[in-house]
């Protein structure tokens, strides 16, 4: 009795070690518990990497500036052993890395919090000159004489800049499109070239317009790309295009980075630079804002968490962070419940997946996965092989189902099995093992009931783990963890009947 | 609202069960299995061919061993060993449930004759062998040996009470004290397997004389053998003071505090052990109608449990008994 004595004690103080941290951190600092009454601010960060050649490197980036509509908060580099400059380039924001020796991988970390206010009038400065080309641009024969004529058709069918630049974007869009377009369409090859010629195009007819590139912010997104797109100078002043879909207007949800046309990023002393973007929307209350970088800089409990990893590590964790209620629900499932599931935490995998692909496709993906792979299995089994190579061999047979459910799916228009990816490979291909290998000893019928218990729990997992508020209380209050870790110490110590056990052993209590 | 009554009435409550004395799982697994049976024991029971060199040591009674096969190149002796016996049953030492044992009731010229009447080549023995071998039927794909112990020829007295399989009987022994024990019987239902929860009858037996006591099917009381018509009332185990005492000799031999001891009576040989389970399933309290935790708990009380297996046998012969 005394090691369960010792226990009760640990869990006694997890939980309220944990429960206390988290009150203290919601009145004394001011955390929301719940999301409401809350703002959403952005903290974006920019990775640069690139191969130092071993002698001294210098990497230039563009910095976000400050716009109308969008506050930025604070601004930070991390860069080991890296000196770093600001400067104004033409009225361009640059930050400038520089250090006099560097081989290898090198990092860089520029990271931006920002707090989009509301939505702003569109820009109405007339352009200047070093926005826009001054010198009319030719293009190689035979696309010039094209171009040309696709310029001439396009200003019959247009009244002014704004209809002229739509027309000509749908030219480009047409599904059928016109001979000179259809060779100009051999120009381009990715989003930048064919943002690139538009503008050029609409240089030679005489349109202000102007490259700017930016971000959609998304929760949760890990290695952005900057995207380019098209600005045109309007009697409204100037106007964003998308080049790739030719909606026009300011996105909703679109960080505006930098406007011109030069580089994102230059690096001299290095090779393979690139750079890519993460995002993470923060809930922070109103009143909060203000006062957030003092605070962050003070507080240890703060300071040493999680925010201050990189984003990139932050996203990981947010999905991190929810795996200990799906097995919260486990153990719930199991000890209190008695609900057989198929492998121990396979559920809590099955729902982390889940919160990719969305619950329905989820469960039809998996159902599907796990039946064919069955099937596949056992053709397998009359083979007569070894467990490693036959599981190697379910696996190869799951990727394939996959690719084969991706293919369909894109070709029948529903998306949503593309996601089909996130699903744990070599964790799908054990389950098909050990269904089987319970088909074979005990017969289909505790296949389905292992099946169906460790969907159910995959499902009460997911609906949990997909749960706004529970989202925001596991990633902003992570000493949440030292009551989950209470609880589960507790449930490791009930020794009563299961639910389902109340009703197994009815008939001994009858009458 | 009246299918909504019927199905909380469906469940008992809590206190009623432990009133009953029923053991529930998670305490079978915190308070008997972890407490009583040390993790570094338990491969000694998982595999059935060390069990038996056990038992053989200890002087318990299990089928005969004929022969091992423990490598891939000792499969080309498996003939010359064959050769000696008429019959003889072919399991994998770490199989569980029963998968892979091949069961051979004779021969037929150069042929073998299985339980079911089908007639096997020796190439088929030999791939059956050399799939033990692979790890086709031990748990995770472990590689295994194949053991080949002679057949057991189950005890006439259960006759009108089997269909195909032999019966067995599965005893809880606590700390060397048999506590509780039933009667396993094969139906058509659970396909010729001893294995309750696909069909098979679970017959509950008195500690103090081997006499039935009740018998239920999938959880639920039956009177008669679903396939036989018999009456299960006047059932009654022979040897039961003999199985009593292997039993009881189990706990010594193991160290293991908590065991499910799997024993078959054979014609000629009477009694004999054939598996031992370190996480003995609860069925059997309802094959017996009745809680075993107060028994457990009664045991657990005693301020000595280091007494001869005889007496331990009379203390559950006197304590455990239903009647």
């Amino acid at each position: 009795m005394k090691g369960r004595f010792q226990l009760s004690l640990a869990v006694v103080l997890l939980v309220a070690l944990g429960l206390g941290l988290t009150l203290y951190k919601h009145f004394a600092l001011g955390f929301p518990l719940l999301r409401g009454e809350t703002n959403t601010i952005w903290s974006i960060e920019a990775e640069v990497e690139f191969m130092a050649d071993g002698g001294p490197a210098k990497a230039t980036l563009t910095l976000p500036d400050h716009q109308s509509d969008v506050r930025i908060l604070d601004e930070s580099f991390a860069s080991p052993g890296y000196g770093i400059n600001q400067f104004d380039d033409n009225g361009q924001r640059r930050a400038e890395w520089s250090i006099r020796e560097a081989k290898g991988r090198q990092t860089l970390y520029y990271k931006v919090n920002l707090y989009p206010d509301s939505v702003s009038d569109p820009d109405r400065e007339p352009p200047v000159e070093n926005d826009t080309l001054t010198v009319k641009p030719r293009l190689p024969e035979p696309y010039q004489t094209a171009a040309d004529s696709l310029l001439e058709s396009v200003t019959e069918r247009s009244a002014d800049a704004r209809s002229f630049t739509g027309t000509l974007i749908n030219e480009f869009l047409d599904s059928s499109p016109g001979q000179n377009t259809n060779m100009l369409l051999g120009m381009i090859d990715n989003r930048e070239s064919r943002t690139r010629l538009l503008i050029d195009l609409l240089t030679m007819a005489d349109i202000p317009v102007r490259m700017v590139r930016g971000l959609y912010l998304e929760d949760g997104r890990r290695r952005q790309p900057m995207l380019d797109m098209l600005e045109v100078y309007t009697n409204d002043g100037w106007l964003m295009f998308d080049p790739v879909t030719g909606e026009s207007g300011n996105p909703a949800n679109f960080f505006l980075w930098q406007r011109g046309g030069k580089s994102m990023l230059d690096v001299m002393g290095g090779t393979n630079s690139r750079v890519s973007f993460s995002m993470i929307s923060q809930a922070v209350p109103a009143r909060e804002l203000a006062i957030q970088n003092s605070q962050a800089d003070e507080v240890a409990l703060i300071d040493f968490s999680i925010y201050a990893l990189p984003l990139e590590v932050q996203n990981a964790f947010k999905s991190i962070l929810l795996i200990p209620i799906g097995t919260l629900v486990v153990l719930f499932m199991r000890i209190i419940v008695g609900l057989r599931t198929s492998g121990t935490f396979m559920p809590v995998l099955i729902s982390v997946a889940f919160l990719e692909t969305q619950l329905l496709p989820g469960l039809t993906i998996f159902i599907t996965i796990v039946s064919i792979g069955l099937w596949m299995r056992s053709i397998l089994s009359q083979l007569n092989m070894l467990l490693v190579a036959r599981l190697a061999a379910v696996m190869i047979v799951v990727i394939g189902i996959m690719g084969a459910m991706s293919i369909l799916s894109w070709k029948l228009g529903i998306t949503q099995a593309l996601t089909v990816t996130f699903f744990p490979m070599i964790i799908l291909a054990w389950t098909i093992e050990r269904m089987s290998i319970l088909w074979e000893e005990e017969g289909p019928r505790d296949v389905v009931i292992e099946g169906f218990g460790s969907l159910l729990v995959a499902t009460i997992s997911y609906l949990l783990m997909s749960n706004p508020t529970v989202e925001h209380l596991t990633f902003n209050f992570p000493e949440l963890l030292f009551a989950v870790l209470g609880v589960t110490l507790m449930l490791g110590q009930y020794t009563g009947y299961r639910l389902l056990e109340l009703r197994r052993f009815r008939p001994l209590v009858q009458g | 609202m009246e299918v909504i009554r019927r199905f909380i009435d469906s469940f008992a409550k809590p206190r009623q069960l432990r009133e009953a004395g029923i053991l529930s799982m998670n305490s079978r697994n915190l308070d008997y299995v972890i407490k009583y049976n040390p993790r570094k024991l338990l491969p000694q029971v998982d595999n059935k061919l060390t069990t038996k060199q056990m038992a053989q040591q200890a002087g318990v009674a299990v089928p005969e061993l004929l022969g091992v096969v423990s490598y891939q190149s000792e499969i080309k002796n498996l003939s010359q060993l064959l050769a000696a016996h008429e019959h003889f049953v072919i399991k994998p030492a770490q199989g569980s449930g029963g998968k892979g044992i091949l069961v051979i009731t004779g021969r037929d010229g150069d042929r073998y004759v299985k339980a079911s009447g089908d007639t096997l080549e020796f190439e088929d023995i030999n791939r059956h062998v050399s799939n033990i071998l692979g790890g086709l039927y031990s748990l995770g794909g472990k590689s295994d040996v194949a053991m080949i112990e002679g057949l057991i020829q189950a005890d006439p007295v259960f006759n009108d009470y089997s269909f195909e399989g032999v019966p067995d009987i599965r005893m809880i022994v606590f700390r060397g004290f048999p506590v509780m024990a039933m009667l396993r019987l094969a139906t058509r239902a659970s396909d010729g397997k001893a294995n309750l929860h696909q069909g098979a009858v679970g017959v509950g037996l008195d500690i103090a004389t081997g006499k039935s006591l009740r018998a239920v099917q999938f959880d639920t009381p039956i009177k008669l053998h679903p396939d036989t018509q018999h009456s299960f009332e006047s059932l009654q185990v022979p040897h039961w003071d003999r199985l009593l005492e292997l039993t009881a000799a189990c706990y010594g031999m193991t160290g293991l505090g908590y065991l499910g001891v799997d024993m078959v009576l054979d014609k000629h040989l009477g009694p004999l052990i054939l598996e031992l389970n370190a996480r003995p399933g609860l069925a059997i309290q309802i094959a017996n109608g009745c809680g075993i935790h107060p028994r457990l708990q009664k045991i657990e009380a005693m301020p000595d449990w280091n007494i001869p297996i005889s007496e331990k046998v009379t203390f559950s012969k006197q304590y455990f008994t239903s009647q």
